[in-house]
């Protein structure tokens, strides 16, 4: 693949400040212009019981911009994902030391309330996971949660996400119908309709398409394009195009290491490290 | 030799055998189970067909016994040495004989309803037209033939379009008193006895809190006992005059060998001809028959009527047994696979419930007798009914108790079923909405239960067969032969937890084995055994349909 080539495609698109970032995982230099620090990550380390899975991860998430994490599999690219909304406290065995800020506040703070910050960090996973529920309780379930809301202001919420999600046409005649009736790329819409619909700061997308065929990948990278006017995105990708066609920064994980954190177009066209170049260019991973 | 032999092997080898193994054993236990249940509906559903009823002439007899009339029951061949013992002679040399089962019924004349008959000793059979078959509410069957009518003691002329009609006209009329009769001693004398009952128990409690005689409560009570002593007395009044009306016709009837005997119509329940009933004749009375036996009680120490009181506890009694379980087993469960720690103990416990359901369920009859009876029981009656001891509410087994005994035991398959369910559903749906802002509680109620609710309804099911069937527990802590009133009826509070009941399974060992009677009971025997597979079929089914629709809903997720 000619990964030069794609990022040509899509640059009259993707309309990048590329000097506003030059960084590597040290760096700690001040962020200047229109991109403000969304997610703060300092000297980040994870182990699953005595395995460790990151090691001192240092990054700066920019706001309303698209962040993509890539590298092989098991780099741990997941696994910091979902630090960001503290996913990992599901599992017993994690210990985490470092920090993670958003917005300025810890979210690793004992007072911090996880379910408040999942309000504000919203997720979309790899497989479509829509509840068994209709479309639009699953659109409404977690304004639900959030407290009783009229029904008026539930309707417009609902169709007002699954219009963001480029999904309203596709369903809005059938929003009592099983979410389960839809077709995989449908459902992972409508799950993203789901996340934005209680209007996170964040939006943490899990390998999005990686289940989904070449058309509603497409899809996806479309709406994904669209969100980033009013969320902050982080996304995980297996697929070099993908993260070069979506994303504005692009942060290359190896070993649970961050090794090269830049702006896509630089990362993917002159790579500083030279591990960053051996993966674009395909000679591992 | 050898080829042979690599053959033998390769047949092996292909799996031929565990096939043949497998499927072997699936189609014996069709065999048995479906072998089963058409004997127990050959058996049970015979039961109400009206027989014909045969005549034999007898050899050798005097003239009392010449004749012999009845229903036959059974034909088979005995070796002759049997019979030879039982000190009835066979010609020598003779090895096998034939003998017929026949229900001579008539057990206040002959003293037994059941015969065996050689064949040799019968010198002719045939089915004369005129006989009938009485179904008396004592003594059994009569079987014979119709002479006339008494009405007060005077024979009335037989009408022009014969007896029978006139014998239909007046089991009609016994039957509306009778009906009457029954609502009178059922309900409003029931309904009378019980607030006097109560009065008693406001009285006793008075006397108790040792309230001066001058307090004006006393003259309350006593003007209502005497109110509903004047209601009692017009009810019983409006009860003997209807016993007269009831008892004013008798059936002049003679045995096959000529015995006069007078049959009161009070005494009887039915009264027909199988000889000259038509093929719908008999298939109308069959259906009688089968509701009679669904809808009524039971008369003759259970060997005859119906058993709908047994059918109402059961069913009772599972539904209590459900309303207990379905709770306590899925809390249970949420606990044990959502919030206990996985460690050591959590594991030990569901070791131990599991073991809990193999637990034999006379123990639990024990368990249920000594700590819900006689401790929890007990307890309440000191605490909330004082007035009644020394004689017992809820420390003496009850319908309660028996819901509660059987939930024990079938709280571990609710349980585990439950925890099945609960370990099925997809992490990624949990993941979902917790990355939603929901809360571990908000996930579990909106999202984890709805989606386990097919299994907490396997559970269910599970639970309502094995408590459906269980007989030994219940004959300690509830169950009884014959209980005089069903535990849900008119009276405040209506549903009447603290009463014994009656239960078919109990009612089948009862019938079967405890029973004066064997021979007329067996049938009943099948009949009440079809009935108790029927009904816990149904209970099964409702509950797998309700299970299906639900999982219609959850179909296609993606695990």
């Amino acid at each position: 693949m000619n990964v030069e080539s794609e990022i040509r495609q899509e640059e009259p698109k993707v309309a990048v400040d590329v000097s506003s970032i030059r960084s590597d995982s040290t760096d700690d230099s001040e962020q200047t212009g229109e991109s403000p620090i969304s997610i703060e990550v300092n000297d980040l380390s994870l182990f699953y019981g005595e395995a460790q899975a990151l090691n001192q991860i240092n990054l700066r998430v920019p706001q309303k911009k698209v962040t993509a994490f890539i590298g092989p599999s098991g780099c741990g690219k997941s696994t910091l994902l979902r630090c960001f909304n503290r996913m990992n406290d599901l599992i017993n065995t994690v210990r985490i030391t470092g920090k993670i800020k958003l917005l300025g506040e810890d979210i690793f703070d004992p007072a911090v309330n996880v379910a408040l910050l999942r309000r504000r960090v919203g997720m979309v996973f790899q497989k479509p996971n829509p509840f068994p529920k209709s479309i639009y309780d699953n659109v409404a379930y977690g304004l639900r949660i959030q407290g009783s809301y009229s029904k008026t202001v539930l309707d417009e919420a609902v169709e007002k996400a699954l219009k963001a999600s480029a999904l309203w046409e596709e369903v809005k005649d059938r929003l009592n119908e099983s979410a389960l009736g839809l077709s995989g790329g449908q459902q992972q819409r409508l799950v993203i309709a789901r996340a934005i619909a209680i209007e996170p700061e964040v939006l943490l997308l899990d390998e999005p398409a990686s289940a989904l065929d070449p058309i509603s990948t497409l899809k996806i990278e479309e709406l994904i394009f669209e969100l980033k006017k009013d969320y902050t995105i982080v996304i995980v990708t297996h697929n070099m195009q993908q993260a070069a066609r979506v994303s504005d920064y692009t942060a290359f994980m190896y070993l649970g290491d961050l090794v090269e954190f830049g702006d896509t177009k630089n990362l993917f066209t002159t790579p500083e490290k030279k591990q960053t170049e051996d993966y674009i260019t395909g000679r591992y991973g | 030799m050898e080829r042979k032999r690599q053959t033998f092997r390769e047949w092996l080898r292909g799996g031929d055998p565990g096939i043949w193994l497998t499927a072997g054993t699936v189609s014996f236990s069709l065999i048995m189970v479906f072998g089963l249940l058409f004997l127990i509906m050959v058996e049970g559903m015979g039961h109400f067909w009206p027989k014909s009823l045969v005549r034999f002439q007898m050899l050798d007899a005097t003239v009392s016994d010449r004749f012999r009339l009845g229903e036959m029951v059974d034909r088979e061949t005995v070796t002759a040495d049997q019979v030879r013992s039982s000190g009835i002679e066979v010609a020598d040399g003779q090895e096998l004989v034939d003998r017929t089962l026949l229900k001579t019924g008539n057990r206040d004349v002959d003293g037994f309803d059941f015969y065996w008959f050689l064949d040799d000793h019968v010198q002719s059979r045939d089915f004369p037209l005129e006989v009938f078959t009485a179904e008396r509410e004592e003594w059994g069957n009569f079987y014979g033939t119709a002479l006339g009518i008494e009405q007060d003691g005077k024979a009335i002329t037989v009408p022009e379009n014969g007896l029978w009609p006139e014998i239909n006209i007046r089991l009609e009329r016994k039957a509306s008193i009778k009906k009457r009769i029954k609502q009178i001693e059922k309900k409003e004398m029931g309904g009378v006895n019980y607030r006097l009952e109560r009065l008693r128990l406001r009285l006793r409690k008075l006397e108790l809190a040792s309230v001066s005689l001058s307090d004006t409560r006393y003259s309350e009570i006593k003007l209502e006992r005497n109110e509903l002593d004047t209601l009692y007395a017009s009810l019983s009044g409006e009860l003997s005059a209807l016993y007269k009306k009831i008892d004013r016709d008798v059936l002049v009837a003679e045995t096959i060998n000529g015995n006069l005997l007078r049959l009161p119509f009070s005494t009887l329940v039915n009264a027909f001809q199988p000889n000259k009933m038509s093929l719908f004749d008999k298939v109308s009375h069959y259906f009688m028959k089968m509701a009679e036996f669904i809808l009524d009680e039971p008369r003759e120490a259970n060997t005859e009527g119906g058993v709908f009181p047994a059918i109402f506890g059961t069913v009772m009694m599972v539904l209590l047994m459900s309303v207990i379980v379905t709770p306590f087993g899925v809390i249970a469960a949420i606990y044990l696979h959502e919030y206990a720690y996985q460690g050591k103990v959590t594991r030990i416990i569901r070791i131990a419930v599991n073991n809990l359901a193999g637990v034999p369920s006379i123990v639990y009859g024990v368990f249920g007798l000594g700590f819900f009876v006689y401790i929890v029981g007990g307890s309440i009656d000191k605490l909330l009914f004082p007035a009644l001891l020394p004689a017992p509410t809820f420390g003496t087994p009850g319908l309660l108790w028996s819901s509660l005994t059987l939930a024990l035991l079938t709280v571990p398959v609710v349980i585990v079923a439950t925890e099945e369910g609960l370990s099925r559903i997809p992490k990624n749906i949990r993941e979902g909405s917790l990355a939603l802002g929901a809360t571990k509680a908000e996930t579990l109620w909106r999202t984890v239960l709805p989606m386990a609710t097919p299994a907490m309804i396997t559970g269910l099911i599970l639970a309502v067969a094995r408590a459906a069937g269980e007989v030994a527990p219940l004959m300690m802590v509830g169950v009884v032969k014959l209980a005089p009133s069903l535990p849900l009826d008119g009276n405040f509070p209506y549903l009447h937890l603290d009463q014994k009941f009656m239960h078919l399974g109990f009612h089948i060992y009862d019938v079967g084995f405890q029973s004066p009677n064997v021979e007329a009971a067996r049938p009943l025997v099948y009949a009440t055994s079809l009935l108790l597979i029927v009904i816990i079929v149904v209970l099964n089914l409702t509950a797998i349909v309700v299970r299906n629709r639900l999982r219609d809903k959850y179909d296609g997720i993606d695990t």
